[in-house]
């Protein structure tokens, strides 16, 4: 797309600042269904003709360069559409009369924030998955690519000061809520710059409302809403997110979990994220009903495309909004998907096939789908793009650089931080003679 | 009428030329009709005092008498012939073959899980059954242990009339219910499900007087593995243990692995049976006695794994590996170690444990679970109260993981289970040295 290449004969010439001015550029406050020609167009047009006219055979190249200078001067991001509203998926209900709007709105900054969030997951999920193929990581690590447009959609719907609990498939969300990706990567390297000081692994990270990471499936919804009761109590408007997956679904407590926080019309938003697979198994071989939004029952519930992160993000503001008002508890079910397999000791490919991935891959990724949308409505350049999938590369290098090389925890840790706002005391060791201080 | 349990095969039969007798092991019955393990050939074999004919009105004086006993065959060599043929086995394929001759001998028993079908096994253990036996005999069952426990459980109280030979003789018996392999995918899961294995497994037997047994095996891998952190890496041998009622069962190595499986499976009672994800690919020799289909080892027994003179090692699952290692090295300075492995955890053999010190006068026990009311806080209690505790010269000591939950930083773990050199420390420090 660059206009300096310079080294074919006039008529390429044209054609190339031909294609260079392909791209649409808009007018800041105007709509994009709206395409219009600026001056610069204009004057760009009337260099072409002025070269087809042949009248520009002597200075071809100066012609061309002037044409670049244009479109360099063109591109300033002052001409890029600051805001455009997109036709979004129709979510289907369950005991509602209405639900989140068809549209979106969405602004440039919030554009470029979702992409490069996005981006960083991404990117960080795959370079976790480099680092346990050369065992620097090692244990459990279950990886979110292809889901990020749940992490960053449902951030998008509330604030941080609202409460989120998952389950283990928990980095994408540790950076949503406000983790940075240094320290995840050195909590999954088990060191001591790591977000749970390397005692907790890829499972068990927590930031500030932000309840982790749990690796008993199912648990945390009963979690989540004890942290809705605290909200209620403590009376300060805020919510509780509580995401738990098709697998989990089927767990006895989180039917005992809607009931009570349905009583007491705790403020909780429960989110399946159904990513077709429980580990091995699919949906239709383990839930008597896969319509996992009505199963609430006399919860309302909405079924959205979990690809989609304006979908996700109108879903969750819609959700917010009602359990904000005191009407109780909601249930999304978000449809998304998962390249990886179920965690690094899965393939992911015995149960489904790579052509199902593949297709999912190609025709709904999240990260695509945003970029396609912000392309084609001028919201961002190729090249801004570039530079934010760079910068994240650089970002996640230097998170890796540094989750290598910081060291292990002391020894002296390992015995802290069994009680809380303790005196230090004696914690038996391997034999009666090795005795440990245990500190808070 | 009571249901009872009617013996399998017959009472004698030859492998390679070797005759093997079966010896009835009743539970109840005071008298001891020769209960010895199945050891490697060198450890010595002795003649059974009874005669062929005894040895059968055993077997049917115990099945005569209530359910109370579980018949289980015991192998004894009478000559040996050939020396046999050994063959390298590792745990998770000694599991795995235990399962499958035992769901090929008996249509009752049934594999239930998450992921034990389609997927081979979480940890590849059930592989290849589900393609042998179909949906109806291994089951996936979505991740709801509670559910799928108490489900494994009510299957188990299901019994039929049945028309059974023994022998020359025609019987009609209750047969104790389906016979249902129940597997967590860690025994950390296990506590969503406690309540059905305590309550209703355990104790229903009792509950109901003798009318109600429940024959079924809880299976999974127990205690820590490698880099899974807290929630992922507890030892449930002291849980189950407690509690009256169950078996619990924790085999180390192949031979041990296969052996009380299948006596696990043959069992009438709750069995729960603690595995160990870090010895699934450990290879070891197995003769060819130990591959034989009805090769079972008696649950409640342990095993003297190495015979020692001056100080008594008991442990079980993957710290014997520990402990024989440890014992290798100490005896390079002369001290020889009895490593004496549980096998079982309850009911615990405290007689061997207490031979064992009787003869050594010292006593270390080593486990990888938490100390404070542990399996190895137990042993020691007993030998307190019991004969052995004259024949100490030194109190006894525990070798335990460390009483924290499992972090997940390589070298914390590392220093949260008890390694060799803590074994070491410990034996010259009881020994004074």
């Amino acid at each position: 797309m660059s206009s300096s290449a310079v080294d074919v004969d006039l008529v390429g010439n044209v054609i190339l600042v031909a294609f260079c001015f392909d791209r649409q550029e808009g007018r800041r406050g105007k709509p994009s269904a709206d395409r219009w020609r600026p001056n610069s167009m204009q004057k760009m047009l009337t260099i072409i003709s002025n070269v087809l006219r042949g009248s520009a055979r002597s200075n071809g190249a100066q012609v061309v360069s002037e044409a670049a200078s244009l479109v360099v001067a063109s591109r300033s991001y002052a001409d890029f559409t600051p805001e455009a509203t997109f036709d979004i998926k129709k979510v289907d209900l369950h005991r509602l009369e209405e639900g989140p709007p068809l549209t979106a709105t969405l602004t440039r900054e919030e554009g470029l924030k979702y992409y490069r969030t996005m981006q960083t997951i991404r990117r960080m999920e795959l370079k976790a998955d480099q680092l346990y193929k050369q065992k620097i990581i090692r244990g459990f690590c279950h990886l979110y690519d292809g889901q990020e447009a749940c992490a960053v959609g449902i951030e998008g719907g509330i604030t941080l000061s609202d409460h989120l609990i998952t389950a283990y498939r928990a980095h994408g969300y540790t950076l949503t809520r406000g983790g940075t990706v240094r320290e995840i990567m050195a909590e999954l390297t088990g060191r001591r710059g790591g977000i749970a000081k390397g005692k907790g692994g890829s499972m068990h990270m927590y930031t500030k409302n932000f309840y982790g990471g749990n690796g008993i499936v199912g648990a945390q919804v009963p979690l989540g809403a004890g942290v809705a009761l605290a909200c209620k109590y403590l009376g300060n408007d805020q919510l509780c997110v509580s995401l738990y997956g098709d697998g989990a679904a089927n767990q006895g407590q989180i039917f005992e979990t809607y009931n009570m926080s349905s009583l007491w019309k705790l403020p909780i938003i429960f989110i399946c994220e159904n990513n077709q697979y429980a580990m091995g198994t699919s949906v239709e071989r383990s839930a008597a009903s896969t319509e996992y939004y009505k199963r609430g029952d006399y919860i309302p519930g909405i079924r959205v495309d979990g690809m989609d992160v304006l979908c996700v993000r109108e879903a969750t503001k819609f959700a917010a909004a009602h359990c904000r008002s005191g009407k109780g508890p909601i249930l999304m079910e978000l449809q998304t998907y998962r390249y990886h397999g179920h965690s690094m000791s899965d393939p992911g490919v015995s149960y489904r096939t790579r052509e199902e991935i593949q297709e999912v891959r190609s025709k709904s990724d999240p990260i695509s789908m945003l970029k396609d949308r912000m392309l084609s409505n001028n919201m961002a350049s190729i090249e801004e793009l570039k530079e934010i999938d760079i910068a994240v590369r650089k970002e996640i290098e230097d998170a890796a650089q540094f989750a290598t090389t910081d060291p292990e925890p002391p020894l002296d840790d390992l015995c802290s931080h069994i009680f809380a706002n303790d005196q230090p005391f004696e914690v038996r060791g391997a034999t009666p003679w090795t005795k440990l201080t245990s500190t808070s | 009428m009571r249901p009872m349990r009617v013996p399998f095969g017959p009472p004698e039969w030859r492998i390679g030329g070797v005759r093997f007798r079966a010896v009835a092991q009743p539970a109840v019955i005071g008298s001891r009709i020769g209960r010895r393990t199945i050891g490697p050939a060198s450890s010595g074999t002795s003649r059974s005092s009874l005669t062929e004919d005894r040895s059968k009105m055993a077997s049917i004086r115990c099945f005569l008498r209530s359910g109370k006993s579980a018949v289980s065959v015991v192998l004894r060599r009478e000559f040996s012939k050939t020396s046999p043929a050994a063959v390298q086995v590792n745990v998770r394929d000694a599991l795995n073959q235990a399962m499958d001759e035992e769901l090929e001998r008996d249509e009752k028993v049934f594999l239930l899980g998450e992921e034990v079908a389609q997927y081979d096994g979480a940890y590849k253990v059930s592989r290849g059954l589900w393609k042998k036996y179909g949906d109806k005999r291994i089951i996936d069952t979505p991740i709801t242990e509670m559910g799928f426990a108490g489900i494994a459980v009510g299957a188990a109280f299901v019994s039929q009339l049945v028309l059974t030979r023994l022998n020359h003789l025609l019987l009609l018996c209750f047969q104790a219910g389906l016979r249902p392999i129940c597997e967590f995918m860690t025994w950390n899961f296990s506590m969503q499900a406690i309540d059905q294995v305590i309550n209703s497994a355990a104790k229903t037997y009792y509950m109901s007087a003798g009318a109600q047994p429940v024959p079924i095996v809880f299976r999974g891998p127990n205690g820590s593995s490698a880099g899974v952190a807290a929630q992922h890496s507890q030892c449930f041998a002291a849980w189950y243990g407690h509690c009256p009622g169950l078996k619990v069962v924790s085999p180390w190595n192949s031979e041990d692995a296969r052996g009380l499986l299948k006596a696990a499976i043959r069992d009438n009672n709750p069995v729960v049976f603690l595995e160990n994800e870090l010895m699934y690919g450990v290879p070891f020799d197995l003769s060819e006695e130990v591959m034989h289909k009805d090769f079972v080892l008696p649950i409640g027994k342990a095993k003297v794994e190495r015979q020692g003179t001056h100080i008594t090692l008991v442990s079980h699952s993957r710290c014997v590996g520990f402990c024989l290692d440890a014992a290798a090295v100490l005896a390079k300075e002369g001290v020889e170690c009895e490593v004496v492995n549980l096998r079982t955890i309850r009911p615990l053999d405290v007689e061997t444990i207490e031979a064992s010190v009787m003869k050594t006068g010292h006593l270390v026990t080593v486990e990888g679970g938490w100390p404070q009311y542990g399996v190895g806080a137990e042993i020691c209690a007993r030998i307190m109260e019991g004969p052995a505790f004259n024949y100490l010269d030194a109190p006894a000591v525990r070798v335990t993981g460390v009483d924290i939950p499992m972090p997940y930083a390589k070298i914390l773990e590392d220093h949260s289970v008890p390694q060799i050199k803590d074994i070491i420390f410990t034996v010259k420090k009881v020994l004074n040295m």
